[in-house]
């Protein structure tokens, strides 16, 4: 494992599932400072010019490789803006790993804003996972405003994880995306928020080329008195096909604002949305209860089942 | 032994209170197949969910093996050995098929896969095709009905309750449902289970037929002696009223 110290592993386990150094190509970087970097024959990662970031090249026709990119943030009072580039050759099929942990134990506020832009080669596949993590019992906030924005060549393909599970105080993630003809985009995000977090979803997705399609799907649970927002905007600019679906369940004083969007610019652009908000159905805390389950455990199982 | 005394159950409708059950009395005896019929409206499936504890009685008690669980939650119950199949089976965002059998298991249980394997066989179900299928509405209404009876058997405790297991399938696969009760039906030791039902195969299969009509217990007796007195009467059909005009 690189230069990391135990708080800073314990973070990369929980964002990567990484317990040691992974096979393939990686970038970790730990208080605004790289830990360790691996390249190989087909991945190459490069330091920007003016420290601001990092460009990932992969050559074209590259397959079953992967990337790990883990931001880790141990100290308080941090702040930065990172910009990582991500250039994935035609042809190519990889999967990369992103994601950010933040254990915050100080006063000040702690904050990482990943700037992510990825130019997805013609009939390119990408597999990309972002989980965000928060942990400490400072009074200091854990702040994360990743940006992505994805631009997809004809027939590539991106599917996109995005979690954010427990102890981010707030976050304003937004996702831009343009596909050309044949192009499919699957967003999949989970979050969950609870005490006093906010939590803000945007996503825009330009569907430009004929047969381009793209599904953002978020499942959100918003416990405590924590706010989320989920906007999702989707135009046809072609014969297209776009759906976006906001299924959100709200707990004790939670409160979800979803705002479905969606525009046609073309006769021949076919474009949903779905969008519901509610509490835990009380039929399934009584199947679960039915089965031996006291209450809280079924209420656990049916978080988890939803979130997973 | 499961023995109800004087249950009744009342509900408010437009401001008048309506009882669905009528102070009834029943036993339902250890290692016999029960089935409860009755016309709709009669009071079956609320008897049923007040076993199992998913509403609460107006008065009366009931009594599992000589212990009151008439105040008792859903889950203690449960854990007493009260297993119930609802009529219109939940359906959950996320929960695989696998996830709903292992909690039906149980946590010292720890079931694995091919114990889920033997109970979705049990139902007619090939375990690679849906052990990670998630319990939602892209399951039909004749999958889900057998996942729900499948987490019965995974339960495998003393009092077994279907409520319908026929309703809302198509009849292909309820005659594959018939064919899990009368193996049920074979197996049972000192274990109880209770079918409410108006299918005819089902009654065919009852060691007891209890009749409910109207909240109460219309007739009660060995299963061939009752099937062959209700047989092509309204007791065993929904009785049919012509509209008039009003």
């Amino acid at each position: 494992m690189p230069e990391l110290d135990p708080i800073q592993k314990r973070l990369i386990a929980e964002i990567a599932d990484l317990h040691e150094v992974p096979a393939g190509a990686y970038n970790f970087r730990a208080n605004s400072k790289l830990a360790g970097r691996n390249t190989t024959a087909n991945i190459d990662i490069i330091s920007k010019e003016d420290g601001t970031g990092i460009d990932v090249k992969i050559k074209p026709g590259t397959k079953n490789e992967s990337v790990h990119i883990p931001v880790v943030i141990s100290a308080s009072g941090i702040k930065e803006t990172v910009y990582n580039d991500f250039y994935i050759g035609e042809g190519s099929d990889v999967v990369i790993i992103a994601g950010c942990g933040i254990d915050n134990c100080g006063r000040q506020d702690s904050q990482h804003d990943g700037i992510h832009r990825f130019f997805v080669g013609k009939g390119a596949h990408v597999k990309y996972i972002e989980k965000h993590y928060g942990s400490g019992d400072g009074e200091g906030k854990r702040i994360l405003n990743p940006v992505t924005e994805v631009t997809m060549e004809e027939d590539s393909s991106m599917e996109m994880e995005m979690v954010q599970i427990k102890g981010v105080d707030s976050t304003v993630r937004t996702t831009n995306a343009t596909l050309a003809a044949g192009a499919k985009l699957l967003v999949q995000e989970r979050l969950m928020t609870h005490g006093h977090q906010k939590a803000e979803s945007v996503y825009k997705c330009e569907l430009n080329g004929d047969g381009s399609s793209a599904d953002v799907v978020s499942r959100a649970v918003a416990r405590d008195d924590s706010y989320q927002r989920f906007d999702a905007c989707v135009i046809g600019n072609a014969a297209c096909h776009g759906h976006t679906e906001c299924d959100a369940i709200i707990m004790d004083n939670g409160n979800v604002l979803a705002v479905p969007a969606l525009q046609a610019h073309n006769v021949d652009a076919e474009l949903f949305h779905e969008a519901a908000i509610g509490k835990i159905a009380g039929e399934q805390l009584d199947k679960l209860m039915t089965l031996g389950l006291t209450a809280e455990e079924a209420e656990e199982q049916i978080i988890n089942g939803f979130l997973k | 032994m499961l023995q109800i005394r004087g249950l009744t159950y009342e509900v408010e409708e437009m401001g008048e209170k309506k009882r669905i059950l009528d102070e009834l009395d029943l036993d339902i005896k250890d290692g016999k197949f029960t089935v409860i019929t009755g016309p709709n409206g009669g009071g079956k499936s609320t008897l049923a969910k007040l076993v199992a504890g998913l509403i609460k009685p107006t008065s009366g008690s009931i009594i599992l093996d000589g212990e009151d669980i008439t105040e008792m939650s859903i889950t203690d119950r449960a854990r007493r050995g009260v297993s119930f199949a609802f009529q219109q089976p939940v359906k959950f965002k996320g929960l695989q098929v696998f996830d709903l059998l292992k909690l039906a298991a149980g946590k010292e249980t720890d079931l694995k896969f091919h114990d889920a394997c033997t109970y979705l066989s049990e139902v007619g179900l090939c375990a690679k095709d849906y052990i990670n299928r998630e319990v939602n509405g892209s399951l039909s209404g004749g999958e889900l009905k057998r996942i729900e009876i499948a987490t019965v058997l995974a339960r495998g405790t003393k009092l077994s309750l279907f409520d319908e297991p026929e309703a809302g399938i198509d009849l292909w696969s309820f005659q594959n449902l018939t064919r899990i009760f009368e193996n049920m039906r074979k197996n049972i030791t000192d274990s109880s289970i209770v079918i409410i039902s108006h299918q005819e195969r089902i009654l065919k299969i009852a060691d007891e037929i209890v009749v409910i009509a109207n909240g109460k217990i219309k007739q009660q007796g060995e299963g061939t002696d009752i099937l062959s007195a209700i047989t092509g009467t309204p007791d065993a059909v929904m009785p049919c009223v012509k509209l008039t005009e009003v």
